[in-house]
C-alpha cells in the first residue's frame, strides 16, 4: 500500500506542478495571443511555463513591414524568472509580431511567435 | 574580466552548449511540438519511455479460432545515441481470453529498432526520418501466437504542422499531421506446423504493407501562437487526435485491416498521457471497439543530463 502511495506521488509530482513542457511554453501574453488592443499597450509581457535564463532570452516586437518597434530593454520580471518583459514606445494602429526565443533554466531552447493588433 | 564576471560567462557558455543539443530534444521542430502518438510510429529520434501502453480489444471469430478479449501491456524504451541517431527496444505481455478455452498469458516476441531523422525544417515544421524495425523471432511465446520467424519493417516516418499556413487561416495552424509507411518482410516465406495427428498444415507469411497516420490539433499551439482563447490547464495542453494504421498483405491473400482510433493527448513537464478508442475500421478487421492507454516519459527532460541526453555529439 505504501508503495502505491510513493507512485501515485511520484507520478503527481511528475505530472502537476508547472503543468507544462520542460521545455517553456508561453502560458499567457498581454497583450494576450492574437488579440486586438484598445489604446496604446506599454509594454508586452511575456509570462512562461517556467524560470528563464535572462542571458539567452529574447523577445522583440516588429510592425507590419518587420521593423523593430520595441525598446530593446528585455528583461525578467524582477519577482518572476518565468515572466519576460519588453517596453513599447507609441504604436500606430496595425499588426504587430512578437517573435521570442528563450533557454529555460533546465537548459532547454523555445521559440515562438504571435500577432496582436492595434485598433484605429 | 573580473573572476565573477569570468565564471558566470563560462557558465553561460556551458549553459547555451547544452542548450543547443537539447533544443532538438523530443519532437520539436520549429515552435511545433509533435506528441508521441500511441498507434503511429514518432517521425523523430528521442528518449523517451512508453511505460505502460495497454490496449484492450475483443477480436472476431476466424475460422476455428473463437473470439478472444486481448490486452496487451507493453513497454517500449528509445534512446538517442547521437542527436539524429537512435535505438530502442520494447517487450509486450499478451493475455488471451478466448470465449471457449482457457485464457493464455506470455510475452510476445521481443522488438528492437533504429531510426535516422535525415531532415527537420523548423520554418515549415517538417521532420523526416527512416528506420528498421526487427521484430524477434522466437523470443516469445508460442502459446500466444508469437511467430517462430523474425520480421524486418524499413519504413518512412513523416511529421508536418500546418504553422505555415497563410495568416487568412489561423485556425488551421494547429493542425499537424504524422505517419509511417513500411513494408513488414517476414524471413520465412511460410510457416509448416504439424498438428498432433500427423497433419501438416502451412501458412503463407507475405509481405505486408504497413500505412499509419495521425491528425492532431494541438490546443497549446493555438493558445501559444495562433489566439489565446481563454484555456487554462489543463486544457490548454490537450491535443485531440485521431490515429488511423492500416496493413495489407502485397500478395494479394487477404483484404485491407486496420483500425481508427479516436482519442486525446495531455503533455505535462516530464510526460505525457494518451488515451485513445480502437474502432475497426472494416468487417475484415472484425472484432468490437477497444481502448488504447499510455503513459509515456520524456527521459531527455527527466535526465537531461544522464541517460536523457545522446550517448554521442550532445
Amino acid at each position: 500500500m505504501r508503495d502505491l502511495v510513493r507512485a501515485v506521488a511520484l507520478f503527481t509530482s511528475l505530472a502537476v506542478p508547472a503543468g507544462a513542457l520542460a521545455h517553456a511554453f508561453l502560458d499567457r501574453a498581454i497583450p494576450a495571443v492574437g488579440s486586438k488592443v484598445h489604446g496604446q499597450p506599454a509594454e508586452v509581457t511575456l509570462r512562461f511555463s517556467q524560470p528563464l535564463e535572462p542571458a539567452f532570452s529574447t523577445v522583440t516586437v516588429l510592425d507590419a513591414a518587420g521593423k523593430q518597434v520595441d525598446r530593446m530593454d528585455k528583461r525578467l520580471d524582477r519577482n518572476n524568472a518565468s515572466v519576460l518583459r519588453v517596453s513599447l514606445p507609441p504604436l500606430a494602429p496595425g499588426i504587430y509580431r512578437v517573435r521570442w526565443r528563450v533557454l529555460s533554466a533546465d537548459t532547454h531552447v523555445s521559440e515562438g511567435d504571435f500577432t496582436f493588433e492595434v485598433a484605429p | 574580466m573580473t573572476r565573477k564576471s569570468a565564471i558566470a560567462r563560462l557558465c553561460g557558455a556551458a549553459l547555451l552548449a547544452a542548450a543547443t543539443g537539447s533544443a532538438f530534444a523530443h519532437g520539436f521542430a520549429g515552435k511545433r511540438f509533435f506528441p508521441a502518438t500511441l498507434a503511429t510510429d514518432d517521425p523523430f529520434v528521442a528518449d523517451e519511455l512508453s511505460l505502460p501502453t495497454v490496449s484492450r480489444r475483443k477480436t472476431g471469430a476466424n475460422g476455428d479460432e473463437p473470439a478472444t478479449l486481448e490486452t496487451d501491456t507493453s513497454i517500449d524504451f528509445t534512446k538517442r545515441i547521437t542527436p539524429n541517431f537512435g535505438i530502442g527496444l520494447g517487450a509486450t505481455y499478451v493475455s488471451q481470453k478466448p470465449d471457449d478455452g482457457p485464457t493464455q498469458h506470455g510475452f510476445d516476441n521481443f522488438a528492437a529498432n533504429v531510426k535516422y531523422q535525415f531532415y527537420k525544417s523548423d520554418e515549415h515544421e517538417i521532420i523526416l526520418s527512416a528506420g528498421v524495425d526487427w521484430d524477434i523471432g522466437n523470443s516469445g511465446a508460442k502459446r500466444i501466437g508469437a511467430e517462430p520467424f523474425s520480421t524486418l519493417t524499413p519504413a518512412i516516418f513523416a511529421g508536418k504542422g500546418f504553422g505555415d499556413l497563410p495568416d487568412s487561416l489561423p485556425y488551421l495552424k494547429p493542425f499537424a499531421v504524422t505517419g509511417s509507411v513500411g513494408v513488414a518482410m517476414p524471413t520465412k516465406s511460410s510457416t509448416t506446423t504439424v498438428a498432433d495427428d500427423g497433419t501438416e498444415t502451412t501458412t503463407k507469411n507475405p509481405n505486408t504493407l504497413k500505412v499509419g497516420f495521425a491528425l492532431q490539433y494541438s490546443l497549446l499551439y493555438l493558445q501559444s501562437f495562433v489566439k489565446d482563447v481563454g484555456l487554462s490547464e489543463p486544457f490548454n495542453r490537450l491535443i485531440p487526435l485521431v490515429e488511423v494504421s492500416l496493413q495489407k498483405p502485397l500478395d494479394g491473400s487477404g483484404p485491407t485491416t486496420g483500425t481508427v482510433n479516436p482519442g486525446v493527448l495531455w503533455a505535462g513537464r516530464y510526460m505525457q498521457f494518451g488515451l485513445e478508442a480502437i474502432i475497426p475500421m472494416n468487417r475484415a478487421t472484425g472484432g468490437k471497439n477497444g481502448v488504447l492507454f499510455q503513459i509515456h516519459f520524456f527521459m531527455d527532460d527527466l535526465f537531461p543530463k544522464t541517460i536523457g541526453k545522446p550517448v554521442f555529439g550532445d
